[in-house]
């Protein structure tokens, strides 16, 4: 029987320092298939992935891979038996070639010396196999992230495997790029690989998946054919309940307009953007990856330095060198890369909720002050940790980001600015989130929502503000909000929407 | 085992080793556990421990100061010649009045303030590694120290000596000076803005800048606090001996402080620094320098006794890190 799974992962038990992040889960995965793990964030899959290639140790249970039983102490071990893996956070060596980080740790040699001929042939060849047109002399730091993705998973499928974990591999690709993946993944089916999918979007998992597995809170729920399984029903057993509606919408009172931008210019990445902002108001910011959307906010926030333009605060004009003054003028920003600007992952919970208002906490610092507004926020925002002394590190994406919603609500805001929010978290969090938004606008608050999920911006915003290439192409109100309208904003440039 | 008793066994390390340590050196050696002896060795270890406070603040925000020992040489030079009895044939300063010892002292912290706030303003506003501000900095300090003396600075007046070598109830001063600082370091780390935002500067910079932490001016307090210990180093060593030699005054006890500061679990990734871990650190090679010494050890011996610790201590504390990914 053991001949029908590649692998089979039995009673998997993995402890964290305070947390259990596996109680005994399974995952049987048939050869030449798809086989999607869903679940919220923190519900494990990752953890999971983790434990089978060697990158964390496994605290009980079982791994049979090929009908051996295997325990891989390091990812290399795992690579040589045929297990690799493409990784939700990438890890390029920036300043070397393509080619170089595609062969890194494995170069072909000539006697002593590295063959440089072959590993370019070699990547060339790769390359034209699945379309993808990429010089593999290029530095790799001068590559888009969605090509670096993409650089990562001609590296990971490279190896010949007989199983490819794919931790979502989609999320910083284009369309086209995604339609690309999905044509190497057809070709490592048919090859006979077995590839473990990890992915939050819907669509993708039921285009591609054969089989599914679901998790929740570190328990296994369920295998299942995808053929015998709805979206509704798959969300049904990630969360344990129902979700009922995923964008509630306030009606709320638009207030005055509290900020106004004025001709924003930073370098090439940000050219004169102008827009303004209401009290109760949540202005969704569209565009494709790239479009300086981001960049626009770190202008606003201070992060990046402005080289042109004006930006008015309650009518008078205001001026944010640093993220120090824009919190000073009462504007806070959660941004987009969580892990690298976002949290302190060695630091407590309590600290990381305080670190924006520091200030408030007077000299010598009242802790129990501190603990008190912690505590609430946790209580508010339904943030699921061990203490408030745990590393933040150790918490699920999903909860991280409560923690640092609960940093920007303790500075009282006026304008709160949240890139990309709900990125990598799972469809029960994602809810919540915009319910926090939606309170937030209905107390007052004004807030800018960056997203690259559309239904996300229509779902929330009452304004549309669209972006491609550093600029702004166009403003929608909510009554003519539709994704033809952003799309074709967020695309053409400002010549062609003249002419069309 | 349970990961909670790991977990606790791991975070309590540090004074199980300093427990087996002081346990081992008792029955090796009957002298060791006498008052006196005990007296000696935290005298001796309080200068270093000062700079180990100094010091482990830089760490913490993943830098490092290799100026401490040159600081403390062109502080304890200056602060000394500037209360050498105005009769006396080799004195450094030819001429000039004859200031109070309190006043030379407040001089001389605030010369270590004024050299630190250059340090932190150049690592800060440059971005270029502590390492390399600081060693420059160790290069110009203890040259600028040789240039101001060519000689010993000698007789110095008890008045100044008070904090190097008096006694209140028995107890050395220099004892009360490195508790007092301590406590101060506690203070600063655990009840201060100050203090949180190292914690934050160390373990994310972009996180803590994009929470409103002024980096560049938490980065010079830094430094201005680092060669304050300095400072106040120098003036004990000088205080302590009766006289200062710029060429030889604190040579190397940057090195020993960074030792003192890192066993004492002070992470080189940044972020971890404990006041209790750095008394353990300092109290750890303090108790193997003086049992080891009484024990007739060859010095050398020691050192590579120390050197393995120093290391050792580091390699445990990388595993705790090391598989989090």
């Amino acid at each position: 029987m053991s001949e029908e799974y590649v692998l089979q992962m039995q009673d998997i038990v993995k402890e964290f320092p305070g947390v259990k992040a596996l109680k005994g889960v399974q995952l049987k995965v048939r050869p030449g298939t798809v086989h999607t793990l869903m679940g919220e964030n923190g519900a494990g899959k990752s953890t999971l992935v983790k434990c089978l290639i060697g990158m964390q140790p496994v605290t009980s249970g079982t791994i049979i891979y090929k009908g051996k039983e295997v325990n891989y102490k390091t990812t290399q071990e795992a690579l040589d038996a045929g297990i690799s893996m493409i990784h939700q956070e990438l890890s390029p060596v920036l300043e070397r070639s393509v080619s170089d980080n595609v062969w890194l740790g494995r170069e072909p040699k000539k006697g002593l010396i590295v063959d440089q001929k072959k590993m370019r042939q070699d990547c060339q060849e790769l390359f034209q196999k699945i379309g993808l047109d990429l010089n593999p002399d290029e530095i790799m730091k001068n590559l888009t992230v969605a090509k670096m993705q993409m650089v990562e998973i001609v590296k990971a499928v490279s190896y010949n495997s007989s199983i490819v974990i794919m931790d979502e591999p989609t999320s910083a690709l284009t369309d086209a790029e995604v339609e690309d993946l999905f044509k190497i993944i057809a070709d490592l089916k048919a090859k006979g690989v077995a590839i473990v999918y990890i992915s939050h979007k819907m669509e993708e998992i039921f285009r591609i998946s054969d089989d599914i597995s679901i998790f929740r809170d570190g328990e296994y729920v369920t295998t299942d054919r995808a053929e015998n399984l709805t979206q509704d029903k798959v969300i049904e057993l990630m969360v344990g309940r129902e979700i009922t509606d995923m964008f509630p919408k306030n009606e709320c009172e638009i207030g005055d307009v509290v900020m106004k931008v004025e001709g924003l210019c930073s370098g090439r990445a940000v050219r004169d953007v102008s827009f303004d902002i209401r009290k109760g108001e949540i202005l969704g910011f569209a565009g494709l990856v790239g479009a300086g959307r981001t960049e626009t906010m770190e202008t606003v926030f201070g992060i990046r330095s402005k080289t042109g333009g004006k930006i008015y605060k309650d009518g008078k004009e205001i001026f944010i060198k640093s993220p120090e003054d824009a919190i000073k003028n009462h504007i806070g920003m959660l941004t987009e890369d969580r892990r690298g600007n976002g949290i302190v992952g060695i630091l407590s919970v309590k600290l990381n909720s305080v670190l924006a208002n520091l200030k408030a906490y007077g000299f010598p610092i009242n802790a129990k002050k501190m603990e008190a507004d912690t505590k609430e926020y946790i209580d508010r925002l339904g943030t699921k940790t061990p203490s408030m002394a745990a590393q933040i590190q150790n918490l699920s994406g999903g909860n991280q980001q409560k923690v640092l919603f609960a940093r920007w609500l303790l500075t009282d805001p006026d304008i709160l600015i949240m890139d990309e929010p709900t990125r990598g978290i799972d469809v029960g969090a994602k809810s919540e989130i915009h319910n926090i938004i939606s309170e937030l606008a209905a107390m007052g608050k004004a807030i800018i929502v960056i997203s690259s999920e559309l239904p996300e911006v229509m779902g929330v915003a009452d304004r549309v503000v669209v972006m491609r290439e550093g600029e702004v192409t166009g403003i929608i109100g909510r009554s003519e909000i539709s994704q033809e309208l952003i799309m074709k904003y967020a695309t053409l440039d400002k010549k062609a929407q003249a002419e069309a | 085992m349970s990961v909670k008793q790991k977990k606790l066994l791991s975070d309590n390390m540090i004074w199980l080793v300093l427990i087996v340590l002081v346990i081992f050196m008792t029955i090796a050696n009957k002298n060791f556990a006498s008052i006196a002896n005990i007296k000696t060795m935290l005298t001796g270890e309080s200068i270093k421990g000062i700079m180990a406070f100094g010091v482990a603040f830089a760490i913490l925000t993943k830098g490092i100061d290799l100026s401490l020992g040159a600081v403390a040489a062109l502080v304890g030079a200056i602060t000394g010649a500037l209360v050498q009895p105005v009769d006396l044939a080799t004195r450094a300063l030819s001429g000039g009045a004859h200031i109070p010892a309190a006043v030379s002292i407040l001089l001389g912290i605030l010369l270590g303030a004024l050299i630190g706030g250059c340090i932190g303003a150049i690592i800060a506003y440059t971005q270029i590694p502590a390492f390399i501000a600081t060693l420059g900095a160790q290069l110009i300090c203890r040259a600028a120290a040789k240039i101001f003396s060519n000689r010993p600075i000698s007789n110095l007046p008890d008045s100044y000596r008070f904090f190097g070598s008096g006694q209140v109830f028995g107890i050395p001063m220099i004892i009360i000076v490195f508790v007092v600082i301590a406590f101060l370091s506690w203070f600063i780390l655990v009840h201060t803005r100050f203090g949180k935002s190292l914690y934050a500067i160390g373990g994310n910079i972009q996180a803590a800048r994009v929470a409103g932490i002024n980096v560049e001016k938490n980065m010079i307090k830094v430094y201005v606090w680092c060669s304050m210990m300095a400072a106040i180093g120098g003036i004990l060593m000088a205080g302590r001996a009766g006289s200062s030699d710029p060429s030889t005054s604190g040579l190397n006890y940057e090195l020993d402080a960074i030792a003192a500061a890192t066993v004492g679990g002070t992470s080189h990734t940044g972020g971890v620094c404990s006041v209790t871990g750095v008394i353990a650190g300092i109290l750890i090679l303090g108790v193997i320098n003086n049992g080891l010494v009484l024990m007739g050890v060859d010095d050398n011996m020691t050192n590579i006794l120390k050197g393995v610790i120093i290391v050792g201590s580091v390699v445990l504390d990388m595993r705790k890190n090391i598989r989090k990914v």
